[in-house]
């Protein structure tokens, strides 16, 4: 199947509200105990606006807007053969609690290794805040087994 | 810091860093502090599937794991990631880090340690900052490589 025709498709905009309590939690999940993740008062006291966003926590966004598996599904490749290959953060802004977060996911690159029986789907989706301020751009590598 | 018997790519460096710390003196295959993570448990497992937004059951559910394949739960791939950037956050305040990625190169599951390490691999000043690429891995108690990734970060001093 020729996937390549997926290179640069673009999806729907989407918007996620970066919301305290999901932050404090995800913080208590990873084992992070620096206050700033879990106290207001603390992180204001460090320069943010209010609990930040730990470094990943900006692949939840897109998680939680539905962008793991799009291209997957347009693709009509099962979900379980498919592997988090590689993840990347660019930092510009933090992302805090009350942030209103809107991102755009572009496919950039599909190739193929070992005479086709691996697949590689690279996706980017920048996040920018309600101040239209660029705050984190990620890029996904998925691999495909078996295509 | 605790002196590793394992063997990885990031030991045999010089000089650890602590917070004292000065882009001139920095030298490369410098290495950041350690950071050893508690054993990953069923229930941190429960508790980041409902925090990241990543509920797959291969993380919380044996049977289900095992219809995938495998032998049981897995840790999430963004878990392991999760620990591997706190090995910055834990030298460097947040906003130091200018960008992060890592490669998944293997699993971990229920009673695993996972070790992060870090090492300096190049030196920039660039628009009037200092940066430092860091090579970083995380590695389970067998040494076994998890993730291998690096980072840009900025020092102010």
């Amino acid at each position: 199947m020729d996937y390549k025709k997926y290179i640069n498709k673009t999806y729907e905009p989407f918007t996620i509200e970066v919301e305290k309590g999901r932050l404090r939690a995800f913080a208590g999940a990873i084992g992070e105990q620096d206050p700033i993740f879990s106290d207001e008062s603390s992180a204001k006291a460090a320069g943010y606006t209010s609990i930040p966003a730990p470094l990943t926590f900006a692949f939840s966004i897109t998680m939680d807007a539905g962008q793991s598996f799009n291209a997957l599904e347009d693709m009509g490749i099962q979900k379980t053969k498919a592997v988090h290959g590689e993840q990347g953060f660019k930092y510009y802004k933090a992302i805090c609690a009350g942030d209103v977060v809107t991102g755009q996911q572009k496919i950039t690159d599909i190739y193929e290794k070992k005479g086709g029986a691996l697949l590689f789907i690279v996706m980017e989706i920048s996040l920018s805040n309600q101040l239209n301020e660029l705050v984190c751009e990620l890029q996904s590598t998925i691999v495909v087994r078996n295509t | 810091m605790i002196c590793s018997l394992r063997k990885s790519a990031l030991d045999n460096t010089k000089n650890i860093m602590q917070n004292n710390l000065n882009f001139e003196t920095i030298q490369l295959g410098d290495s950041i502090p350690e950071l050893v993570k508690a054993p990953i448990t069923r229930t941190q497992l429960a508790l980041f599937a409902g925090a990241s937004g990543d509920h797959n059951p291969i993380h919380l559910d044996d049977a289900e794991a095992q219809a995938g394949g495998l032998s049981g739960v897995i840790a999430h791939g963004m878990l392991n990631m999760a620990f591997l950037a706190q090995v910055l956050t834990e030298w460097l305040p947040q906003t130091a880090v200018r960008s992060f990625k890592s490669r998944f190169a293997a699993m971990a599951y229920p009673g695993d340690i996972i070790t992060c390490k870090g090492v300096v691999s190049g030196k920039i000043n660039e628009s009037g900052e200092n940066l430092l690429h860091l090579d970083l891995l995380a590695e389970n108690q067998n040494g076994e490589v998890l993730l291998k990734g690096s980072a840009t970060v900025a020092l102010h001093t």
